[in-house]
């Protein structure tokens, strides 16, 4: 009975010397959608959303290192520049910490960029932690992504038409499901020019894999599949106009072309093409989401 | 006789929170699903029984029947119905008309179920003026008919929301709530109808003294 306390006590004060120890909140705030908390962990300063005690980091900067992403994700989301090395619009739904328009306004600063984030907090946030600012060639929207896509429909030219469309609005604990329907992939695919290519960054170990698959198939056809075993992390990257082939020359060309230029971001473009799988490993019959049926965050907790 | 007007309630109580949550799923397509969209639904389902309360009570001073009640719950159906082949043209035409997404969910909210909640919202007075037979027992009775109908919001808001959405597409559970209301309403038609079992409960009481 009294050893048993002891390794009470002993695994408590680990835990809360564990905690302690490895993040400093430097900022904190409640907005109408989330909690956003700013910690420090060592040299990384991160981003991350809700209360919940596995709070998962959106974004991170390592301020020895400005430019390194971070993270899996958003090194992922960049193979789309495979298939087109200078996209001249890009639009990108959910801004997080910044990291994804920070990066492509310093690759491409010709490029105009949208990013359209639902929760002013978080663009305040991304501006006074991350380095994040709007210029006259990347501007923020705020309001809901459907709402933004469906307005933008209505009045489309082909000049307002986007190369490259980076779907970015899940974190780990919710989808709005809203954002995740083949209506929704429609409005989107609307929205690109001729040869433009769509990414999704979602997840990989939930039943939620297989109707998610087939929904942003049957808009944008076949997907690219990325994924990273060590994360979960998942990336469909798609054109609903021509054939994305990973093994082309063009691409392998392409990628020892860009290497250099995103090695300041630690992304190892070289390796991603051949990580790049066409494989279809999702049931193929499972039932489409759409607006009238889209559970998506109850099938998100049913696994795979 | 009673236990079926108890059922009616809870019914009623049922489709109404199905109904609410059906709302959300609707709207997000053009509004989102931000906080200002459950503002309009929930404002405009309190507005529409608010008043359905008050036309449901005005009703009871004319003579009441289980048959009557029954009109009630067929015209909910009817109206209910269209809500699946109108909502779409309807949020389409609202959503390029007004561009600020909160009066826009708030008119598109108007339209789609202002009227089938108005008369969702007589069923619960009415059901009242049928249960009372003495004023003694007056409240009794209505806070029965509170804690049925309540019930079946509690039941039709915890269904729709963890296991309906799941296994059906919406229209399936929207025309499944419209079949329930055509189902009851033509039961209680056919049970109510000649009037001679309900007479008991058809004669006023007093109903100007008490509600001069």
């Amino acid at each position: 009975m009294y050893t048993q306390i002891l390794h009470l006590g002993l695994l408590l004060s680990l835990l809360v010397s564990g905690t302690s120890v490895s993040a400093k909140v430097i900022h904190k705030e409640r907005s109408l959608y989330q909690t956003i908390l700013v910690n420090q962990e060592h040299k990384l300063l991160c981003l991350k959303f809700s209360v919940r005690r596995e709070q998962r980091n959106q974004t991170c900067i390592d301020r020895s290192d400005p430019k390194r992403m971070v993270f899996a994700y958003t090194k992922m989301m960049m193979a789309t520049l495979l298939f087109d090395d200078n996209p001249k619009r890009i639009l990108i739904i959910g801004l997080g910490g910044g990291t994804l328009p920070l990066a492509l306004n310093e690759l491409y600063p010709q490029a105009t960029i949208d990013v359209v984030e639902i929760d002013p907090a978080v663009v305040k946030v991304a501006r006074s932690h991350f380095n994040f600012s709007p210029t006259d060639k990347v501007t923020t929207h705020t309001l809901d992504a459907r709402v933004f896509t469906k307005r933008l429909n209505l009045t489309l030219t082909d000049e307002s038409r986007y190369n490259l469309i980076l779907l970015d609005a899940f974190n780990g604990e919710y989808i709005p499901e809203h954002l995740m329907t083949q209506e929704y992939f429609q409005e989107t695919a609307a929205l690109l020019a001729p040869g433009g290519i769509v990414a999704a960054n979602t997840f990989a170990i939930s039943k939620l894999y297989h109707h998610e698959s087939v929904t942003f198939e049957s808009v944008f056809g076949p997907l690219l599949n990325f994924t990273s075993a060590e994360t979960g992390n998942r990336v469909m990257i798609a054109s609903p106009s021509r054939t994305l082939d990973p093994t082309s020359d063009l691409v392998k060309q392409r990628a020892q072309q860009l290497a250099l230029r995103l090695r300041p971001y630690d992304i190892q473009i070289e390796a991603f093409p051949e990580q790049l799988n066409t494989v279809r490993d999702w049931d193929t019959q499972a039932k489409l989401l759409t607006d009238k049926y889209n559970p998506a965050n109850l099938l998100r907790r049913q696994k795979r | 006789m009673a236990g079926l007007v108890y059922l009616l309630a809870f019914s009623g109580g049922f489709v109404i929170m199905a109904l609410e949550l059906m709302g959300g799923r609707l709207l997000a397509p053009y509004f989102g699903s931000d906080i200002y969209v459950w503002g309009s639904i929930i404002t405009v389902f309190m507005l529409s029984l608010s008043l359905g309360y008050l036309i449901g009570g005005r009703l009871t001073l004319r003579p009441t029947s289980l048959f009557r009640l029954g009109l009630i719950f067929s015209a909910a159906a009817v109206l209910l119905y269209p809500l699946m082949l109108i909502s779409e043209p309807t949020m389409e035409w609202i959503f390029g008309h007004i561009e600020d997404p909160r009066y826009g969910s708030l008119t598109a909210c108007l339209f789609l179920f202002f009227i089938p909640t108005v008369i969702l919202g007589m069923i619960s007075p009415y059901c009242v003026r049928l249960l009372v037979d003495n004023t003694a027992s007056a409240g009794a009775v209505a806070g029965r008919l509170y804690f049925v109908s309540t019930l079946g919001s509690a039941l039709g808001t915890l269904l729709t929301s963890f296991y309906l959405v799941l296994w059906f597409e919406m229209n399936q559970v929207l025309l499944a709530l419209a079949a329930t209301l055509l189902f009851l309403g033509l039961l209680a038609l056919l049970l109510g109808r000649g009037g001679s079992s309900v007479d008991s409960i058809e004669l006023p009481l007093k109903p100007s003294a008490e509600l001069a």
